[in-house]
């Protein structure tokens, strides 16, 4: 009694919903929304009062009826993370050029650096308040501490790691420490460099935030510290969603940069000379 | 003209104190001009190193190099090099990497400005004559391995240089890519000339591309061997299996071997 079992029709395989590039998009959303309606959720079912764990609606409410005053604090807090920034570029690649094409500068001060790196910069804050006053200026400069030295690390080392094959063909063809830096080692480092930006603009973005707490009188970081001092949780909350959208917003800004001037690392063609 | 390299009883050791390996002693060879020499030997018995001293990266611990009449005394500006790993700039394209050297290497670096054009369809031909026509915009990745060495030897060779040094230039390559290579090499230098020191571990590869074959000892590195290679020119792929070659690579062959147990 043997029996033929005929082969089927194969079947149409329909694509994987997960894999729709479309829904891929989309997750993230899912997710943030997801974890507001579970927290709305339990705030609601376990009764916790606003004080402790406000619930997303208190806070979206709160944040719209303050959003003036939120976004003169978002606004302040983002100008001087971006001068902070800017000048964080500058010397770190500056520093990083120099200690990467240079032995001596690196063993110098490579273990100067990685020292003062390791101070926490909350600590640096009350001294630079007394040098500068309160305001803008303690911000830019802790947001710049923060941000340099990632991008100082990722410059040296995109530089210091040039073939030695490469370094004497260049240097038989009588090429000068300079030329060799500018036609290989900088391009070399711009993967780095650009990979570094993403983490260099968080961390300056957390330095101006940690500086505004500590002393200042204006941006997020104090709107926070304000809100909670008057107890008033749902309000110190919407600053912090803020905090946390203007972070991600700037990482992705540095992320658009990297994929654009760097294409030929990923090798998704075009980008830089 | 008649020794344009002259190496005489160098020694090369690396690290500054006495203690440091010694690479080279008294390591002797000439090279004429417009002559295609290849120098084979045992792995790690300094070949590379001959290179460097030879094109002054590194200067010799004792004895002297004399190139061109000159004595060297600082990296030679008249080499192009070539490397095992092609070493290409992934974010130019191959003609650019070709043309790396023009924007370094005077008196072309100073004309680079105005004369473009011209360097360009120079960097054009030389790219044609190697076989690589059509892939002059294409990025280093997206070339096979055999195309990035030929670029490689490309961008060795745009700046006429008078001295070519090759450093296993095709030992990652496979048998078949590696003797197009050979030919492409050989049509270089027949229409080009220079004088080419090529370092090998290929004995097939020394003998279809020599005019001369030095041998060297195993570390500390020195010339334990000379042959000189009769084979008409242009040389075919086939010549390498006919007994002239087969009993020159045995010959080079049992040096070598000899070399190794005497170390």
């Amino acid at each position: 009694m043997s029996e033929i079992t005929l082969p089927t029709a194969p079947k149409v395989r329909r694509r994987k919903f997960t894999r729709n590039k479309a829904f891929r998009r989309v997750l993230p959303w899912l997710v943030v929304a997801g974890i507001f309606l579970v927290w709305q959720v339990l705030v609601v079912a376990l009764r916790i009062e606003p004080f402790v764990l406000p619930s997303p609606t208190s806070i979206f409410a709160a944040g719209w009826q303050w959003h003036t005053i939120i976004l003169q604090n978002a606004w302040q807090t983002l100008f001087t993370t971006t001068i902070g920034f800017f000048f964080a570029i500058i010397i770190g690649v500056l520093a990083g050029v120099a200690i990467g094409s240079s032995s001596l500068i690196y063993d110098g001060f490579y273990p100067a650096l990685v020292g003062f790196n390791t101070i926490p910069k909350v600590a640096v804050v009350p001294i630079l308040i007394i040098w500068f006053g309160v305001g803008s200026v303690p911000a830019i400069i802790t947001a710049f501490l923060l941000a340099f030295f990632p991008i100082l690390v990722n410059v040296a080392t995109g530089i210091a790691t040039v073939e030695p094959e490469l370094q004497d063909v260049l240097r038989a063809l009588g090429a000068s420490k300079w030329q060799t830096i500018r036609k290989v080692g900088l391009p070399r480092a711009m993967p780095y460099f650009f990979a570094s930006l993403k983490v260099a603009i968080t961390v300056a973005f957390v330095g101006s935030i940690i500086a505004e707490t500590v002393g200042s009188n204006a941006g997020i970081g104090n709107f926070m510290l304000v809100a909670s001092s008057r107890f008033e949780v749902p309000l110190a909350f919407a600053g912090l969603l803020v905090t946390g959208a203007m972070g991600i917003a700037m990482y992705a800004i540095a992320g658009a940069i990297e994929a654009r001037m760097t294409g030929w690392a990923t090798r998704t063609g075009g980008g830089g000379t | 003209m008649k020794n344009f390299v002259d190496m005489h009883e160098v020694s090369l050791r690396y690290g500054e104190d006495g203690d440091g390996t010694l690479a080279l002693q008294n390591a002797t060879m000439k090279v004429d001009s417009g002559e295609f020499v290849a120098v084979v030997g045992p792995s790690g018995c300094g070949k590379s190193t001959l290179m460097k001293v030879i094109t002054g990266l590194w200067p010799p611990t004792a004895g002297g190099v004399i190139v061109n009449g000159k004595e060297v005394d600082k990296p030679l500006s008249i080499t192009g090099m070539a490397f095992q790993n092609p070493t290409l700039l992934p974010w130019r394209t191959a003609l650019d990497n070709v043309m790396l050297p023009l924007e370094i290497a005077e008196p072309h670096a100073s004309q680079m400005r105005r004369q473009r054009k011209m360097y360009e369809a120079k960097a054009r031909d030389l790219l044609a004559l190697v076989g690589l026509k059509g892939f002059e915009d294409k990025f280093p990745w997206e070339l096979s391995g055999g195309m990035q060495q030929r670029t490689s030897i490309c961008r060795a060779l745009i700046h006429d240089p008078s001295l070519l040094m090759l450093d296993e230039p095709f030992g990652a390559l496979d048998m078949f890519t590696r003797e197009e290579l050979w030919l492409a090499m050989q049509e270089l230098w027949m229409a080009r000339r220079p004088t080419v020191v090529l370092v090998t571990h290929d004995l097939r590869e020394a003998v279809f591309l020599a005019d001369r074959i030095l041998v060297m000892s195993n570390r500390p590195g020195r010339i334990i061997a000379e042959r000189t290679v009769e084979l008409p020119r242009p040389r075919k792929l086939s010549m390498t299996y006919e007994p002239y070659s087969v009993g020159m690579v045995q010959e080079l062959r049992d040096h070598i071997s000899a070399a190794r147990v005497a170390a």
